[in-house]
C-alpha cells in the first residue's frame, strides 16, 4: 500500500505534466501547481484551453506523457480510488438501465473487491451518502429521469461513494438552470464540510454564491494561479482569453461576458 | 389432459429431450450476453462476429471430415477471435472507421467461409445447417460442451458483473477506479464470441443475432436496471428456445427460425402492450 497522507503532503501536487491526445499531443504543456487539502480551485480558460484534458488526466483516464502527479504525496498510478471525477454531462448514456442506486454503487466497486457483489456494508454506505445528499428519494429512478442538477448530483454522490479525498468536476454548470445550479453549489458546500479538495472547470464564476480559493486561468499551461483577487486582473484574462474580449473595470463583468459568449458559441467542449 | 400429451409426446425419444434442453440453454445464455450486446450498443458487431465465424467453421467440417462437434466449435472459435483481432488492427490508429473495418472484415470472412464449403459436394445442404442451424440429432457430448460454456459465459457474466457494468457505462470511471479496462473488454467480446459459437448448432450463423438481441431488447423496455434486464431477458430467452422447439417439432420448421420468430413475437406484443399502455396513461 501506499504510504498513509500526512499533513505536509498536499492534497492535489501536479509537477511538470505534458499531455494530450491523438490529433492534439500537446494539449497540456508543463503543467505545475498544488492545491492544499480542503481547497476548491476554479479552472478557467477559453475553449480548447484544456481544461477537460486536464481533468482527464489527472483522474488518469489520459496518460500523463511527462511529469508527475501526486495526492496526498502518493502517485496517483498506485491510489486508485483516491480522486473522484464527475465528468461532463455530456459524455453520460442517460438512457443507459441503471438506477440511481446503481450509479452510486459503481463508486464502491473497488472497495468491494474482485468477484464480489456489494453487502450489506456497501449498500448502508450508498444510503447514507443519498442521504446526505437529499437523493434518498431518487433512489430507485432511472438515470434518465433526472433534472440537470439531479443528475450532477448522482455523479458527486458516486465520487463520494469512493471515499475520494479530492474530487474533479468538469463543467458541472454547464446547462443547467439557477434553481440547479445552486442546488449543485449546495452540494459543493457539504463537500467542502467533508473536507474534499475541489478542483472545478466552469463558465460561471459570476454566481456569487459559488465561493473558490483559488483560480487556475488554463491556456495549454498555467497562466495564472492564485486567489481570485490576484488572478483575476483584466489584463491576465485579457492575456488568456485574447483581444475578442474588452477591456473592463471589473473581473466579475469580464467573466460574465465570458459567459454570454460561451452561450452564443453553444456549448462547447474544452 | 390433450395439452400435457402435445407437451409430452415428442419426449419419449433421448435426442428430442437433448434437442429441447440445448434450444433452452442457448436461449438463456445468448440473451444474458446479449443484454450487454444491447446496452452497449454493438449490435452490428455482434452479427459480424457470428457471420465471420464461417471460415473456421467450414473448415473444420471440409478438415475434420464432416459434423463433428468439437472441432466446429473450436474452428468457429479460432475464426471469431482472428476477425476481432483483424478488426482491432484495423482500427488502432483510426485510419478505418470501425464500421467499415467491422464491416469488411465481417464480409470478407463470410465469403471466404462459403468457398471452402463450396469445395464439397454436399455444398448446399452443409450450408444450410451451418447457416440456419439444425438442433435435430444433438449428441449427448454436443450437449454437455454448450452447457459447459453457456456455464463459463454466465459465471464469469455474474463474477465480473460490476466491473462489466462499469465499463459499459462510464469508461471514465472505469479508468479512475484503474480497473483493466482493456482485458476487460476483450474478455466480454470473447464471451460474446463463445456465446455464438456454442449457439451454432442450435440456430446457426444466420440468425444468431436475433437471439443475442431480442429478448435482450425486449426486456429493456420492461425495467430499468442492468440487472433486472439480464434476468428477464434470459427467462425470455430459455421460454423462447421451448417454444420454438415445440413448434418446429409441430409445425416442422427448422428449429433456429421457429426459436426466433418466438423471440420476434414477444418483443412485438410487449411494445405494443407497451406503448398502448403509455397512451392509456398518458390519456392520449
Amino acid at each position: 500500500m501506499a504510504r498513509p497522507p500526512t499533513k505536509e503532503a498536499p492534497a492535489l501536487l501536479v509537477e511538470g505534466v505534458c499531455a494530450g491526445y491523438r490529433g492534439n499531443r500537446h494539449a497540456l504543456d508543463d503543467i505545475c501547481f498544488c492545491v492544499e487539502r480542503g481547497e476548491r480551485v476554479a479552472v478557467i480558460g477559453p475553449n480548447g484551453a484544456g481544461k477537460s484534458t486536464l481533468f482527464k488526466t489527472i483522474v488518469g483516464v489520459l496518460p500523463v506523457s511527462r511529469g508527475s502527479i501526486t495526492i496526498f504525496g502518493a502517485d496517483t498510478h498506485s491510489s486508485h480510488s483516491n480522486i473522484g471525477y464527475v465528468p461532463q454531462q455530456n459524455a453520460i448514456d442517460w438512457t443507459f438501465p441503471a438506477s440511481v442506486f446503481d450509479v452510486v454503487m459503481m463508486g464502491r466497486s473497488r472497495h468491494i473487491g474482485w468477484f464480489r457483489w456489494p453487502s450489506r456494508d456497501d449498500r448502508a454506505v450508498v444510503r447514507d451518502i443519498l442521504e446526505h445528499l437529499s437523493l434518498a428519494d431518487l433512489a430507485e429512478r432511472q438515470i434518465g429521469e433526472l433534472s440537470g442538477g439531479q443528475r450532477q448530483r448522482v455523479f458527486i454522490a458516486r465520487a463520494m461513494a469512493q471515499d475520494t479525498r479530492v474530487m474533479v468536476l468538469d463543467e458541472p454548470f454547464s446547462g443547467v438552470d439557477q434553481t440547479a445550479e445552486q442546488e449543485i453549489i449546495d452540494t459543493l458546500d457539504i463537500l467542502t464540510k467533508h473536507d474534499i479538495t475541489l478542483l472545478i472547470s466552469t463558465h460561471h464564476l459570476g454566481n456569487p454564491a459559488l465561493h473558490v480559493d483559488k483560480i487556475l486561468i488554463l491556456r495549454q499551461r498555467v497562466m495564472q494561479f492564485g486567489r481570485p483577487e490576484e488572478a483575476l486582473t483584466p489584463a491576465h484574462l485579457r492575456e488568456a482569453f485574447g483581444s475578442a474580449i474588452p477591456m473592463m473595470a471589473h473581473a466579475d463583468d469580464l467573466l460574465m461576458f465570458q459567459v454570454d459568449q460561451e452561450k452564443r458559441r453553444g456549448r462547447g467542449d474544452s | 389432459m390433450e395439452i400435457l400429451e402435445l407437451l409430452n409426446e415428442p419426449l419419449g425419444y433421448a435426442f428430442i429431450r437433448r434437442g429441447l434442453l440445448a434450444l433452452a440453454l442457448v436461449g438463456g445464455v445468448s440473451a444474458v450476453v446479449g443484454c450487454f450486446v444491447v446496452v452497449r450498443g454493438m449490435s452490428f458487431f455482434g452479427d459480424a462476429l457470428a457471420h465471420s465465424i464461417l471460415p473456421g467453421v467450414a473448415l473444420s467440417y471440409t478438415v475434420g471430415g464432416g459434423y463433428v462437434a468439437s472441432n466446429l466449435f473450436l474452428g468457429g472459435l479460432g475464426a471469431g477471435i482472428l476477425s476481432a483481432l483483424i478488426i482491432a488492427w484495423l482500427t488502432r490508429r483510426m485510419e478505418v472507421k470501425e464500421d467499415s473495418a467491422i464491416a469488411i472484415v465481417f464480409v470478407t470472412m463470410f465469403a471466404l467461409g462459403i468457398a471452402i464449403i463450396s469445395t464439397q459436394r454436399s455444398y448446399a445442404a452443409d450450408l444450410t445447417h451451418i447457416l440456419f442451424g439444425s438442433i435435430n440429432g444433438i449428441s449427448q457430448g454436443e450437449l454437455y460442451m454448450v452447457a459447459g460454456m453457456g456455464a463459463v459465459v454466465v459465471g464469469l457474466i455474474v463474477l465480473l458483473y460490476k466491473e462489466f457494468l462499469i465499463i459499459s457505462f462510464d469508461l471514465s470511471l472505469a479508468h479512475s477506479l484503474r480497473l483493466p479496462v482493456e482485458p476487460l473488454r476483450i474478455l466480454l467480446l470473447a464471451l460474446i464470441a463463445v456465446t455464438i459459437v456454442a449457439s451454432l448448432q442450435a440456430v446457426g450463423i444466420a440468425l444468431m443475432l436475433a437471439l443475442l438481441i431480442t429478448p435482450a431488447a425486449t426486456a429493456r423496455l420492461l425495467v430499468k436496471r442492468l440487472h433486472h434486464m439480464i434476468a428477464i431477458a434470459s427467462l425470455l430467452g430459455i421460454v423462447s428456445g421451448l417454444v420454438g422447439f415445440y413448434a418446429s417439432y409441430y409445425l416442422d420448421v427448422p428449429s433456429g427460425a421457429c426459436i426466433v420468430l418466438t423471440t420476434s413475437v414477444i418483443f412485438g406484443l410487449v411494445f405494443l402492450l407497451q406503448s398502448s399502455w403509455n397512451r392509456l396513461r398518458d390519456g392520449r
